[in-house]
């Protein structure tokens, strides 16, 4: 058996005030998978998240990403072998530099990242631009790119955020809520455009949200989570056809599929207000 | 172009034109008291008086506007980059603000007229303890605003930058001094205007060219228009540099003034 893409193994993670986060939580995640974390909130879901993108060290266990450590040991001396995993990243906030312009603020992953970085100077103004401008297209931005962040509504920046994530052509997304902070409509639509980029690239993502239809349109696979402690309680494969639309998504069989992952939350939260009573809040940002 | 009724003046020039008129009032009404109550120019010379010694005076006060500029200029410049470099160091390590931060707060709490003293026997007398106090009064500011943002940059944005593997200079060089920079030019309108008191304190203590000096020598002489001359010079040196400060704050800070106009809106 080859090893998985992303492993966590026997992980571990208590934050410096003494809670207890993670508690020997095991996941696999193939490559080029679409997996939906889901659970109550304060569950860990983002602390997952984080020691993937490796913000974060685990007390105790193993991170392996693209067959390399995550964190701060991994991100030491390359190892030439196994290359650093190019990783996206999209948060509920969108975050655009208010100085750029849109697509400068797309286009900063280009400045960062090898190989694109030594060649920003020269392409910056060419096949860069382009490629930013042909991802804004993509997600219903075209002709917005020389408009500043101010100048463009919360869901028109969460899309610009989206085409930040991905303009580097990451081989591993990751997702925070990204759609969280947006009204209904706005969100079915990037829902849309989202399972249109990954079947077009590919990307292995792992997506954390709260919204359990969210999670059935858009994943492969739904893993459910306990409340804190977080471990995971229940590992889903979602088999509808793709691409999923939104009628499908009011079918039977994917109404089912919510409700009983729903089910799945609320026994997972009431288990833990008789296990654990005191409920100090978690270090994160978004609850 | 449209024939429609334009009003006589646009809001802009009302407020440009009341500005002035305030302004001439001022001068006016103290024109008035001084000679409703017939006080001594010794006490307080009338602003036409002030004015004509100005004018008679320029090619002797002159060269010390010169000198008083340049030691200015020069102190506020250079305390300005002393300042920008103690405040990312301090800004981006939190040892280096555990370090120096209480040292900074205790330099910058000494008068600065104990300094000078120290600056003459050092330099000796003239322009060099006007240009080096006019630079230790300007740093403190500029150190605190430029640390504070570098200290306000959404982690979440540094988290993204992290994850793409971005190193601290990275990161302080695409976020940090660009959300730093509206604090920096708050800080230098502030300096500006410490500076010139910084040099006219130097000046008056030890000097023998520059406005403070002229001042200083005019008071010894009971020469109070030309005093009030110097003080004219001043206020017209300061508020000189700090539209320019302002005018350059505009240019390169306008995203963060037009975002703010958008919250209020």
């Amino acid at each position: 058996m080859t090893k998985p893409f992303i492993e966590l193994a026997d992980v571990t993670l208590r934050y410096g005030g003494g809670t207890l986060a993670l508690d020997h939580t095991d996941l696999g995640i193939e490559q080029g998978d679409f997996v939906a974390l889901v659970g109550p909130s304060g569950c860990g879901k983002s602390t997952i998240l984080k020691l993937v993108a490796g913000l974060l060290d685990p007390s105790s266990g193993g991170v392996i990403v693209g067959g390399r450590e995550a964190g701060a040991k991994g991100a030491g001396p390359a190892d030439p072998h196994t290359p650093r995993v190019r990783i996206g990243l999209a948060f509920q906030n969108p975050t655009m530099l208010p100085w750029l312009t849109i697509r400068e603020n797309v286009m900063i992953p280009l400045k960062i990242v090898q190989p694109f970085r030594s060649e920003y100077a020269r392409k910056k103004k060419g096949e860069f631009a382009d490629r930013a401008e042909a991802l804004l297209e993509q997600v219903g931005l075209k002709g917005f790119g020389d408009k500043r962040p101010w100048q463009l509504s919360g869901g028109m920046l969460q899309r610009a955020s989206l085409c930040r994530a991905l303009v580097h052509d990451p081989q591993l997304l990751l997702l925070d809520e990204p759609f969280g902070a947006l009204d209904q409509f706005t969100r079915e639509e990037l829902w849309a455009i989202m399972q249109d980029l990954w079947i077009a690239k590919r990307p292995t993502v792992l997506l954390v949200t709260h919204d359990l239809r969210e999670s059935a349109y858009l994943a492969n696979r739904i893993c459910v989570m306990s409340s804190r402690p977080g471990r995971i309680l229940e590992d889903r494969k979602v088999a509808f056809a793709r691409p999923r639309t939104l009628e499908g998504s009011y079918a039977p069989e994917f109404a089912t599929l919510v409700q009983e992952l729903r089910m799945r939350i609320a026994h997972a939260r009431t288990e833990t207000e008789t296990a654990s009573p005191k409920d100090e809040a978690l270090p994160r940002r978004v609850a | 172009m449209s024939d429609e009724k334009k009003p006589l003046l646009s809001p802009k020039a009302k407020r440009r034109v009341l500005s002035v008129l305030a302004l001439a009032g001022f001068f006016l009404l103290w024109e008035v008291i001084c000679l409703a109550t017939g006080v001594s120019d010794l006490v307080l010379p009338r602003p036409s008086q002030i004015a004509a010694v100005l004018v008679s005076k320029m090619p002797l006060l002159w060269p010390h506007t010169l000198q008083t500029l340049y030691t200015t200029v020069t102190g506020f410049v250079l305390g300005v980059l002393v300042g920008i470099l103690l405040g990312v160091i301090i800004g981006s390590s939190r040892l280096a603000y555990d370090v120096a931060y209480p040292l900074l707060v205790g330099f910058s709490s000494i008068p600065k007229v104990a300094v000078v003293p120290i600056f003459v026997v050092w330099f000796g007398a003239g322009t060099m303890p006007a240009i080096l106090t006019s630079l230790v009064i300007s740093i403190f500011p500029v150190v605190v605003n430029v640390a504070t943002g570098l200290a306000n940059t959404e982690p979440e944005l540094e988290d993204v930058l992290k994850v793409l593997g971005a190193s601290r200079r990275d990161v302080l060089w695409n976020v940090g001094l660009p959300r730093a920079l509206p604090y920096l030019f708050a800080s230098l309108k502030i300096a500006i205007t410490l500076s010139f008191v910084g040099t006219v304190l130097s000046e008056t203590v030890a000097a023998n060219k520059g406005i403070g000096n002229v001042m200083m020598i005019a008071s010894g002489n009971f020469d109070v228009p030309l005093v009030f001359a110097g003080l004219v010079i001043l206020a017209v040196l300061g508020v000189a540099l700090y539209a320019i400060s302002a005018l350059i704050e505009i240019r390169l800070t306008g995203w963060a003034q037009r975002k703010n106009d958008m919250a209020m809106a």
